[in-house]
């Protein structure tokens, strides 16, 4: 930093054209920089707009115009009128009981493949590795089948088994290098102390990696908010539906009503949108982390 | 200790739940799709073995070739908005203030689900009270198009909201590459006369190729297996226009009750998948890592 600075000032030293160029470059960088920003927030700031408006305001106003007369009904009467309410705890417990159950399993294979001594460990780890680079379309057809065989179509159980197990290798993944990094004396101590396996895991270990466990589990809820195709697929009930399936029914029914299209769209995604105004380190870090997940 | 550590009940303990789950999930019904592919089923009786049968119709399958073209064109569309996107994040790299903020902005969209984005993107490409109509109409541009209807534009049309989706990913990737390249480097080069754009090129760029490389096999695979957005904003149409391989097989399956045609589709994804990752590490292996530390 120092020495950019000084460069910087030995070019104002060196002419006062050069650095006026500079200054022009650095502005142009933050026209495009800007230009980007407002491209990735204009349509959802748009679609906050018409979701408080009705169709008359939609219709004759110029699409840009503030809603000076908010419609908030439009919420409310798009929570009352469908299930979005049940859709949306739905997809709160089912995307929260996934990502916990991922977690742990894979903080427990984890635990197992880097801290333990045996045989099949790296083949094991491989297996994992080589699951991230399946497409899940290609996986469709014969998980419906079996589900269907056990009766788990139609159930909440199909969503977070698969949830869980598609989410598991980039989980371990993001987990392998903090436990690669735990000193070796963590271990040794507890043994010394007669601690078992069980509870040198539980009580010493699992809640050493309490930071990268905040980052997978991140990554997993966001995921598992978003999934759309297994939710399709396995789910016919409209009570077991999440927002995403739920969203898209729902729309389907009111094609013609902006408002109320806006408003559930807004309904769908303010969680999120939330979380990332208070944890946006964190999902950055997330998702750097799991970006090899396709 | 080392008893302790390879204790084997406790080891079967800890391992066996994913490694059940993974096999029953991934493994098994990838081994399934490979067998079904070889069946005639309707999804509910038992499957027929017919050989070779769906894949000798599938390389007939005009509908499918054109599923797979335009996979393959988001694809090479996904690939080419890579530049785009290194672009930015190379502007963002150089000692922008705000930075931070700017890669948190961009990275919103990619936080949505795909269909509240396909939702979205419907609305703003709606015929007449759509934004972007809208827009070229106080423009005075006349006739303004059907963006989703005309099976010339569809599927440039799809592909914006793709970019929109995941423009903050890439950046945000490129720029924690590039803020990885020490600073002495810049620095040496600087000193040694090189300008913005040389060092962009001959620095930056070959010490952020590791990272480059992953990122096209994430665009292009991530590409070819494209599903959500599509199904939601034309589920194919009109006429087939915008279909690719994962929506075809969905409806060959879920539609029109040929799971063992469906099948076919999805292993033949699968394996374009698996070539598609081996064809680009092959053509973007380099023989010597890069070292800079």
């Amino acid at each position: 930093m120092m020495s950019v600075s000084a460069s910087q000032m030995h070019n104002g030293k060196a002419g006062s054209g050069k650095s006026t160029a500079l200054k022009l470059g650095y502005i142009l960088l933050y026209v495009v920089l800007i230009a980007v920003a407002v491209f990735q927030l204009f349509p959802l700031v748009w679609l906050l707009f018409f979701s408080l408006k009705n169709n008359q305001e939609v219709f004759n106003l110029p699409p840009l115009s503030l809603p000076t007369d908010p419609k908030w009904e439009n919420y409310t009467k798009v929570w009352e009128a469908g299930n979005i309410g049940v859709y949306f705890l739905n997809s709160v417990w089912i995307t929260l009981a996934a990502t916990a159950l991922t977690v742990v399993i894979a903080s427990l294979v984890t635990f197992a493949i880097t801290r333990m001594k045996w045989k099949a460990s790296s083949l094991v780890l491989g297996l994992f590795m080589l699951a991230m680079m399946i497409p899940v379309h290609s996986t469709l057809i014969p998980l419906f089948s079996m589900f269907n065989k056990v009766h788990l179509i139609d159930n909440p159980l199909s969503l977070i088994l698969t949830y869980v197990a598609f989410n598991m290798p980039i989980t371990i993944m993001i987990l392998l290098g903090f436990y690669y990094a735990l000193p070796k004396e963590v271990e040794e101590a507890s043994v010394i102390d007669g601690c078992s396996v069980n509870r040198m895991f539980f009580r010493i270990v699992f809640p050493m990696t309490s930071s990268v466990l905040a980052t997978t589990a991140i990554i997993n809820i966001i995921y598992n908010w978003n999934e759309f195709i297994f939710v399709n697929t396995f789910i016919s009930s409209d009570t077991l539906k999440t927002l995403t399936v739920g969203v898209q029914n729902f729309i389907g029914q009111y094609t013609t009503d902006w408002g109320a299209i806006g408003a559930t769209l807004m309904i769908s995604i303010l969680p999120i949108l939330i979380a990332f105004l208070f944890l946006s380190d964190r999902i950055v870090e997330g998702i750097a982390a799991g970006s090899v997940k396709g | 200790m080392d008893k302790v550590m390879s204790n084997k009940k406790i080891i079967a303990l800890y391992v066996l739940p994913a490694l059940l789950l993974i096999l029953a999930v991934v493994y098994i019904p990838i081994i399934l799709t490979g067998y079904y592919g070889l069946t005639e089923w309707n999804g509910i009786g038992s499957p027929d073995f017919v050989g070779f049968e769906n894949y000798a119709a599938l390389l007939k399958d005009s509908a499918f070739w054109s599923s797979a073209w335009h996979a393959l064109l988001l694809a090479i569309f996904s690939a080419l908005s890579l530049i785009i996107y290194l672009a930015v994040a190379m502007v963002l790299a150089s000692k922008i203030k705000g930075a931070n903020l700017f890669r948190k902005i961009y990275l919103i969209p990619m936080l949505l689900s795909s269909v509240a984005i396909a939702q979205l993107w419907l609305r703003i490409y709606h015929p007449t009270n759509g934004i972007l109509n809208s827009v070229l109409e106080s423009f005075g541009v006349e006739n303004t198009p059907e963006w989703l209807a005309d099976p010339n534009l569809v599927l440039f049309a799809i592909f914006i909201p793709i970019l929109w989706q995941y423009a903050g990913f890439y950046i945000l990737i490129y720029y924690a590459a590039l803020k990885n390249i020490p600073a002495s480097l810049e620095e040496a080069a600087k000193i040694d006369g090189a300008n913005a754009l040389q060092i962009a090129w001959k620095i930056k760029l070959p010490l952020a190729m590791e990272v480059i490389k992953v990122t096209i096999v994430l665009a292009v695979v991530g590409s070819l297996k494209y599903f959500d957005l599509i199904y939601v904003m034309t589920n194919g149409g009109p006429n087939g226009a915008s279909e690719v391989m994962a929506s075809y097989m969905y409806k060959e399956a879920f539609k029109s009750y040929d799971f063992g045609y469906g099948s076919a589709i999805g292993f033949f994804l699968l394996l374009i998948c698996l070539v598609a990752t081996w064809i680009i590490r092959k053509l973007t292996a380099t023989k010597d890592t890069i070292q800079y530390s």
